[in-house]
């Protein structure tokens, strides 16, 4: 029921309704206007659940949010903002809402304490996977995801300040204010619609005037100071190291405007100012959970901000003064007080609505919405016809932030509840309610002062001014559970009850993450905001332990629960990772070439024609240019680092096994290097281009790796060391032009002619390109005669279109992957399918290339007796009986007779491939003691595949041995 | 997490690239035999409390760091360029 | 008391009267024949076994906590035998073999279930490594199956397949794969342990090695001096300074670890499922909650909490493989703290104290261990010899180089595996 006609009103639906509600207020203060009590089933009883709370606390009214891709589900009632054609939906119940099958399970209650899965469901064995699981895997859960792809946008950002201000109540109005007008930058962050806080839904005055209008100044005085950033609807989740805080922002608006749903922060902050308030607790009376029992403040929340009352006769129930504060509200309000049940005996309010002291809630009444409850006092029992019961069993600080870095809160016993203790998360400081302090004088002066203190250490100048407001002590006395018959509900959502806690201790889960972990308490999407310290009390008087020494359950990240999609945003789709294209891409997609991952690069994997039905067809086509013709292929992914320096040399001896020092000038040399843990971190070339300056190549998926390990080297290792290193992959474009051709075709682009004298097997030097210059290395990774060559990025596209034209007219053209993976396949080249981190020197057969004569990054570890020797599986080549018997890679190798069993494992295939220069399938392997084996049968093996072959053991080497194409 | 970079100032953990403990400046020499290269590569103090370790600043200026810092904590003491580091 | 469907309902009649405590909170003896320093899940499994199987029942489990607070109760519970280097494939198929046991023979419902794990790979080099990793589960006699692209999207049709960064190639499916709930084996064995007789002792940190000319003769306890014969070290995340009292260096860096739980949601995702192109894995629990993971946040750490990059990048991962995924919420993180080797493979070894015995360095994959690494170093402490399938979890390979078993091939430093 509505307590004023609104203005304004939209028209959204409930589980199909139509119902009317106010825009921007909380679905669940419209379900109320609309007599709507009903609105939720528990998780486990699937009892019938009404609204509890005014805020992102709730533990009842979950509900799910519109329809196909957009569906959001666990969403809370009370801080979902009413719009037009707004679609809410009841969850977790079925057929419907009303009756809801699974209610079954509330009759069979008494058989499913806490914990009664663990003693269960074992016989036979094979009906938990079979029977007993899917039943209650379908029966829990809350809500459901969609399961289609995520429509919506979402955002991250970055933001710094010198001081984050956490909630903006009384407090962080305060503190927001004084460092603001003291010049600091603040962020004052909360995550209602409004700022205001606790103001925004009370009866009090500040200054003389009504506590709105105080907040009204507030806002516009902060709006009107430019080193001062409000933010509405943003939650600070999370506190994390050296002054990072987390924030998920909903953003608001309409979705169609393309605004994004939620953006999530990442906030700096100098210092922060923790002022979030606190949460009322509920009081654990027998079936205290019925629709229409409620929070006191709750009560005040909806009657007072939204104009909306609860109920038509409310009853107030609470063991302190705060409670009496929503009794005489809902007078105010013109709505019925049915009682006022305090249960002290020493309390002092007087009022025309009946109130009974030292009286308890013992029973209550109605299914769907609560009909009556039933009091203890003076001795006997009284039924009081209410049709809302407004509960308070005292206030718990929200100290959630303050346990995020590992702090511990203390207890309290003036207000029963747990402060934040002293130090807890570096730079943030506590005020207001959060801290302990209730009255609203109190909170204003200390976030004030807090603020000031703040504002100084951070070199700014402030002034204190405090208005004046309400100084109302609150007084408690605990009260935990109430005795009698049903249960009494402490976490609602996840339906722990008073019994299943004292199950817990009886069976010695004393411990009070024991007693969180078996009875489910606190695990539920509000982490026991509301109900940790009742399930405590309960344990400590099971246990007969005082509640410090009982002690609490962290809280973690994140306060409230926060979307993947927000803290994941912007990683959809192929955000995950950047892409990183060569110069050639286009011209590459411009034949069509399907374009793969190569770490972040695109690579083509093969350049297919018409008449091709296969890529295999392509690939043998593309390795055919190589070894007849001429082929072109962008190499450029390659790492290339520069190093320049009188030392370079050096660095160079240090890092790679062999030796550069003796390289000459305009020479290139092969070169491997270790880990320092003597296994094998890389390989490439590299090229002296003069006496202080090399360019080293690394493989495309290690240039990152390398390069962090030659700044290793030389930062950290050899200071001494007179040397540079930059990474230049980036700056050049590089393309292999391979095959008997090779030579012709670059004299049809080059500016100086090419021969055979002047840039023999391994040579490199400055070569220009139509007047660019640009760089030639003799290199080959194919085995035949080739080059590289190298021009600035920018000319690089153009360069690669003309090779290849020059190609074709050769009778040869661009190849892929696929064929470059054949090439160095037939020569026994290995990549990072080979080297890939468990393989030495020694099993690549290589061990002659680390130098004696000098020490080396992996030198001494290299020679630990189990990296060398006999019994390590050596890099092979196998040859496949013929074209028709394709090998696999990752099959594993057995004796020609021996059972494909682990014990019988020999080694396994890395890299394998059908040949069309030699006409049969090949594949390196690393086998046991593989280089004395060759001309062995043995059995390749795979399960998988379903593959069983013979094959011969023989050099990695297929094709040319020798050596000779290239040097030709 | 933050750290300070002595030549970038103040950074977001993000930048960085851990390597691990500081010791890794003091390597042995080709012969310093296999227990100590087994220390040197394998074993750690690990304590809980200060440590010093190596960072990157792989994001940024590309200096390798030792840091200052408590491994309870996470709070960081200070961080200064593995170069001048003196051994 | 043992546990069934009828107590159950006995008890449900009954008020839940009758139920006993899990375990006693025994006083600690003067001696004991063996203590284990540890009651996370594997100290416990080690006193079960012992018990059970070598019929040492005068043992105590110590414990600084209470029990099952470390690893075990912060983990992301997947159970899985899919390695294929000689040391861990033995090892870890004895695992499973257990875990397909572990209800029957503790009488207590761990809920471990089978549902499947899929390991998701996006490149033709990634399949090689996979077919190599299934061929030796196959080898080892586990279960393995190669899926191509449309195999995948038969069984996950949520996934992105079509808009991705890095397209799906395939997945390696293990059947026997999949998750349990994590408490409960720590509850499971110390009631077991309990009920043979084991002193479960929570609340009382070792301070101390009591060695005597290189022999262990007892711990130094918050609640006095204990002689025993035998020690076990059992403390993943502290294993060093425990060792540290016995004056060993360990090859362990200790690292966080953080794990993700989502809301209460209805089935959607029913397997384990493992990204390759960055560190992610999730599986929906039998609550609802979509409980996930990824990397360690990189340097070291005893804070029990990370840092948000690796929160990002672990949602990043979840929002490019599965974009379904974006609307549900995550309602608690936690870490844990690794013990990280320089191989990525597990220590249960004797030490150079005689009767002072270690198992540690599980880097991030001690939960599926659970049942065979208690097996394994019952075995040790009781008999003195090697289990056979643990026999390559040796303290000197880094030194010796010898059966280094480094399934990342990332080499000896201790984060990157």
């Amino acid at each position: 029921m509505r307590l004023e006609q609104p203005e304004q009103t939209v028209t959204f639906t409930f589980d199909g309704r139509k119902l009317k509600g106010v825009p921007g207020e909380p679905v669940a203060a419209a379900l109320m206007a609309n007599g709507i009590k009903l609105v939720a089933r528990s998780f486990k009883y699937h009892r019938p659940r009404g609204v509890m709370s005014a805020g992102s606390e709730e533990q009842n009214a979950l509900v799910t949010v519109g329809r196909g891709a957009q569906t959001e589900p666990n969403l809370r009632a009370t801080t979902l903002e009413v719009s037009e054609g707004l679609e809410v939906f009841s969850q977790n119940a079925w057929p419907s809402l009303r009756y809801d099958m699974l209610a079954i399970n509330d009759l069979f209650s008494r058989f499913l304490a806490a914990g009664f899965y663990y003693k269960t469901f074992m016989w036979p064995r094979s009906f938990w996977e079979k029977v007993y699981e899917p039943v209650i895997r379908r029966a829990a859960g809350l809500g459901a995801l969609s399961g289609e792809t995520n429509p919506d946008d979402y955002e991250k950002a970055f933001a710094f300040c010198d001081v984050l201000v956490i909630g903006a109540g009384p407090a962080g109005l305060m503190a927001a204010l004084t460092a603001g007008r003291a010049g600091a930058d603040v962020i004052l962050a909360d995550e209602d619609t409004a700022m205001g806080g606790r103001l925004l839904r009370e009866r009090e005055e500040i200054d003389g005037k009504p506590a709105t209008a105080w907040v009204a100044a507030a806002i516009q005085e902060l709006a009107n100071l430019k080193n001062v950033r409000m933010m509405t609807r943003t939650t600070v989740t999370g506190a994390y190291d050296q002054g990072t805080y987390a924030a998920l922002e909903r953003i608001a608006g309409d979705r169609a405007a393309g605004k994004p749903l939620e953006c999530f922060w990442r906030i700096v902050a100098k210092r922060a100012i923790l002022t979030a308030g606190a949460l009322e607790r509920p009081i654990a009376f027998p079936n205290n959970d019925r629709p229409g029992i409620m929070m006191a403040s709750a009560v005040r929340a909806y009657v007072n901000r939204w104009g909306v009352a609860p109920g038509k006769s409310v009853a107030v129930f609470g063991n302190n003064d705060d409670a009496h504060r929503t009794a005489q509200d809902l007078q105010a309000a013109g709505i019925k007080v049915a009682a006022l049940i305090d249960s002290r005996d020493d309390t002092d309010i007087t009022s025309d609505f009946p109130i009974y002291t030292g009286a308890q809630v013992v029973a209550t009444k109605g299914r769907h919405a609560l009909e009556s409850v039933t009091i203890a006092y003076n001795g006997g029992r009284r039924v009081i016809r209410t049709d809302c019961l407004a509960m308070s069993g005292g206030w718990n600080p929200t100290v959630h932030l303050t346990c995020h870095m590992n702090g511990r809160p203390t207890w309290n016993t003036d207000i029963a509840s747990f402060v934040p203790s002293a130090e807890n998360v570096p730079g943030m400081v506590t005020a207001g309610a959060c801290n302990g302090t209730f009255s609203t004088a109190d909170c204003l002066a200390e976030g004030a002062a807090v603020a000031a203190d703040v504002a100084k250490d951070l070199g700014f100048k402030s002034r204190v001014k405090v208005p004046q407001a309400e100084d109302r002590t609150y007084a408690i006395s605990p009260l935990w559970a109430v005795p009698g018959k049903g249960r009494q509900w402490i976490d609602f959502q996840n339906d722990v009850h008073v019994k299943d806690i004292k199950l817990a201790a009886q069976e010695n889960f004393r411990s009070v993450e024991h007693m969180k972990r078996y009875t489910t308490q606190g695990m539920a999407p509000d982490q026991g905001k509301s109900s940790n310290v009742v399930a405590l009390a309960v344990l400590a008087d099971a246990t007969g332990r005082g509640i410090p020494e009982t002690g609490t359950t962290t809280f973690r990240p994140p306060y409230v629960p926060v979307s993947i999609a927000a803290m994941g945003a912007g990683s959809q789709g192929k955000g995950f990772a950047p892409e990183r294209f060569t110069t050639s891409h286009k011209a590459s997609v411009g034949r069509d070439a399907p374009m793969i991952e190569a770490g972040l690069w695109y690579r083509p994997s093969y350049f297919p024609q018409k008449d091709e039905a296969t890529w295999r067809e392509a690939c043998d086509r593309e390795v055919g240019y190589v070894r007849n013709a001429v082929g072109v292929c962008d190499v450029s992914t390659l790492g290339k680092i520069d190093i320049q320096g009188p030392d370079a040399a050096t660095l160079l001896d240090f890092v790679y096994t062999n030796t550069f020092s003796t390289l000459k000038v305009g020479k290139v040399r092969y070169g491997l290097m270790l880990r320092e843990d003597g296994h094998v971190l890389d390989d490439g070339t590299t090229a002296r281009l003069g006496e202080q300056h090399f360019v080293m190549t690394t493989t495309t998926a290690a240039a990152g790796l390398v390069m962090r390990h030659l700044e290793f080297v030389l930062q950290a290792l050899r200071p001494d060391l007179d040397a540079n290193v930059i990474s230049v992959t980036e700056q050049w474009a590089q393309f292999a032009v391979a095959g008997p051709k090779a030579r012709a075709l670059l004299n049809t682009v080059l500016d100086q002619e090419l021969t055979d004298e002047a840039w023999p097997f391994m040579a490199c030097g400055e070569a220009n390109v139509g007047g660019v210059p640009g760089r030639l290395f003799r290199i080959s990774f194919s085995g035949e005669h080739a080059y590289e060559v190298a021009v600035p990025s920018r000319y690089g596209e153009s360069l690669f279109r003309m090779l290849v034209a020059q190609a074709e007219v050769m009778g040869g053209g661009p190849y892929g992957m696929e064929a470059l993976n054949v090439l160095r396949i037939e020569k026994g080249f290995i990549t990072h399918a080979e080297i890939h981190g468990r393989t030495t020197a020694f099993d690549i057969g290589m061990g002659r290339m680390v130098s004696q004569k000098k020490d080396c990054i992996g030198h001494a570890a290299a020679a630990r007796p189990g990296l060398i020797g006999e019994g390590r599986q050596q890099l092979v080549g196998l040859r496949a009986k013929g074209p028709d018997h394709p090998l696999t890679a990752g099959a594993h190798l057995f004796e020609k007779d021996a059972d494909a069993t682990r014990v019988n494992s020999q080694g396994y295939t890395t890299s394998v491939c059908y040949s069309p220069t030699l006409d049969t399938q090949l594949a390196l392997a690393f086998l046991e003691n593989g280089r004395a084996r060759h001309g062995e049968v043995i059995k390749l093996r795979d399960h998988l595949r379903d593959v069983t072959e013979t094959v011969v053991v023989c050099d990695p080497v297929f094709f040319d041995p020798t050596g000779g194409r290239a040097r030709g | 997490m933050r750290i300070t970079c002595p030549n970038c100032g103040e950074r977001d953990r993000r930048e960085f690239y851990y390597q691990g403990d500081a010791l890794a400046l003091d390597r042995p020499s080709q012969d310093a035999g296999l227990s100590v290269w087994d220390d040197y590569l394998h074993n750690r103090g690990n304590p809980a409390g200060d440590t010093k370790d190596l960072w990157f600043h792989e994001a940024g200026c590309g200096a390798w760091l030792v840091v200052d810092r408590n491994t309870v904590t996470h709070a960081v003491h200070k961080a200064v360029l593995a170069e001048k580091v003196k051994r | 008391m043992g546990y069934s469907g009828f107590q159950v309902i006995k008890e449900g009649l009954f008020g839940q009267k009758g139920w006993k405590p899990v375990w006693r909170d025994p006083e600690p003896k003067a001696e004991y024949d063996a203590i284990i320093i540890g009651g996370g899940g594997h100290g416990l499994s080690t006193a079960f076994y012992l018990a059970k199987e070598h019929g040492m029942t005068n043992i105590a489990v110590l414990e600084k906590g209470y029990i099952g607070g470390g690893n075990i109760g912060r983990n992301t519970t997947i159970v899985r035998a899919n390695y294929f280097l000689p040391g861990n494939s033995e090892f870890y198929s004895h695992s499973l073999k257990m875990w397909e046991g572990m209800e029957q023979d503790l009488n207590y419902n761990v809920m471990h279930s089978q549902r499947g794990l899929i390991n998701l790979f996006h490149s033709d080099g990634q399949r090689d490594a996979f077919a190599r990793r299934g061929n030796a589960m196959i080898n080892q006699g586990d279960d393995a199956i190669l899926l191509d692209r449309e195999g995948v999207r038969e069984y996950l049709p949520y996934l992105d397949f079509d808009n991705v960064r890095f397209p799906i190639y395939g997945g390696l499916y293990h059947p026997r794969g999949g998750s349990a709930r994590h408490d409960a084996v720590a509850w499971g064995y110390a009631r077991g342990a309990d009920q043979r007789g084991v002193d479960i002792i929570q609340n009382c940190e070792v301070t101390g090695i009591d060695i005597e000319g290189g022999v262990v003769k007892g711990v130094q306890t918050t609640r006095g001096a204990i002689k025993a014969k035998k020690v076990g070290i059992v403390v993943a995340g502290r294993s060093g300074q425990v060792a540290a009292m016995a004056g060993m260096r360990l090859p362990i860096e200790s690292h966080v670890l953080q794990a993700f739980v989502t809301e209460g949601l209805k089935p959607i995702i029913d397997h384990v499922v493992s990204f390759g192109m960055g560190h992610f894995y999730i599986s929906q629990s039998d609550k609802g909650g979509l409980v996930f993971g990824g990397d360690i946040d990189f340097y070291t750490s005893y804070a029990a909490r990370g840092n948000l990059p690796m929160k990002e990048h672990v949602m990043d991962a979840a929002m490019t493989l599965m974009p379904m995924i974006g609307k549900a919420k995550v309602l608690r993180s936690w870490g844990g703290i690794m013990d990280m080797t320089p191989d990525g493979s597990p220590i249960i070894d004797k030490t150079p104290t005689e009767g002072l015995f270690i198992d540690c360095g599980w880097c991030y994959g001690g939960f599926k261990a659970v049942p065979a690494s208690g097996f394994s170093f019952a075995h040790l402490m009781a008999t003195g010899n090697h289990f056979e399938a643990a026999a390559q979890f040796r303290l000197d390979r880094f030194r010796s180089g010898v059966g280094l078993m480094d399934e990342e091939g990332t080499g000896s430093q201790h984060n990157l595996h």
